[in-house]
């Protein structure tokens, strides 16, 4: 359900960045952890996209697992259910070494041909 | 017409983030601490508030998040606090959460210079709140026990991004099959640890524990300059 919140910030970010130029493609990197459905995300994004630059673009995402790392033992994992306790030795000290991404890597634009061509 | 990729490396809530800081950076200067006050519907926030808000030892206002009407700022208002509604129906059909935006374009109309401690009531949901700061020292999160010993696994982006959590409406647990050890079970792994308060918004039992911890939190700002 955040997935229309989430899309709306990611329309914000794009447009920012493409500068009244179309919007063909945007790449991303989400985590696990962000708990987003990517249907719902791609569905989303296709509506509130609709009138903008990026009406049509192409939502391209890398999905990226959780990956944690006991702070204790330094045994790394990839937990399957929601649990952040290290399963070697138990202990609750753990870093996140993957899975919180939400970042937009890249967005692909088109753009007028310029009138002329500066010499090199 | 040519294709030209840009290059963005930004996180798409950076946007929010900035906001947040912004609006962090203003209660600074005011010395007050924020507290960004969560649940789903109906497990008890503005009961809770009420509970504990009147006899607070600070100075405490209230900001209402909710999709639509004032029923809980009424209700904070008779305690004779200073308190805010912001509805979010503006938005795309409601917006399920307040963002650093909306807590912004309501910062006016506090009286933030005379409060040392402002609790953000945000719009009930498990989902979205967790994903938006909106410039807190402290995020709360409610959770009744009628809502079974399995929400921690479901929502662990909200459980895990709090530092307190209470469980509410204990006077029931007699009436409920809630196991409440299974409940403890999933939040510690979750959030190994966090900090949790067992309360009832209705009798007021634990409820003192919360009213201090507040009042801890109101003391973390640094003084106003």
């Amino acid at each position: 359900m955040h997935e229309l919140s989430l899309s709306t910030a990611i329309l914000d970010t794009t447009l920012r960045h493409a500068e009244g130029r179309r919007v063909k493609s945007v790449q991303m990197r989400i985590g696990a952890m962000r708990q987003v459905v990517p249907e719902s995300l791609e569905f989303y994004f296709g509506i509130v996209t609709r009138d903008t630059d990026a009406a049509g673009a192409v939502l391209e995402v890398e999905y990226l697992p959780a990956r944690l790392r006991c702070l204790g033992c330094g045994e790394e994992w990839e937990p399957e259910l929601p649990m952040f306790r290290c399963p070697s030795c138990l202990r609750a000290e753990i870093e996140t070494l993957s899975g919180t991404e939400f970042e937009i890597e890249s967005i692909v634009v088109e753009e007028e041909e310029a009138g002329c061509i500066a010499p090199k | 017409m040519h294709r030209t990729k840009v290059k963005v490396a930004e996180d798409a809530l950076d946007a929010n983030t900035t906001i947040a800081n912004a609006n962090r950076g203003d209660f600074d200067r005011a010395g007050v601490s924020v507290v960004n006050f969560m649940s789903a519907p109906g497990a008890g926030k503005t009961t809770l508030l009420e509970r504990v808000l009147a006899e607070l030892d600070v100075r405490a206002g209230v900001l209402e998040g909710d999709v639509q009407g004032s029923a809980d700022a009424d209700r904070i208002s008779a305690l004779h606090l200073p308190v805010v509604q912001l509805n979010t129906d503006a938005g795309f059909g409601g917006e399920c959460h307040l963002d650093a935006n909306m807590v912004r374009s309501a910062l006016g109309d506090l009286p933030l210079g005379e409060l040392d401690l402002l609790v953000i009531e945000n719009v009930g949901n498990l989902v979205c709140p967790a994903e938006f700061r909106v410039g807190e020292d402290a995020r709360v999160m409610v959770s009744a026990v009628t809502e079974g010993e399995d929400k921690p696994l479901k929502y662990p982006l909200m459980f895990r991004t709090c530092e307190l959590v209470l469980i509410n409406k204990i006077d029931l647990l007699e009436h409920l099959e809630f196991d409440l050890d299974r409940f403890l079970y999933n939040l510690d792994a979750v959030h190994p640890g966090v900090e949790r308060m067992l309360v009832s918004a209705r009798t007021g039992e634990g409820t003192e524990a919360f009213r201090a911890w507040l009042e801890g939190v109101a003391k973390r700002a640094p003084a106003a300059a």
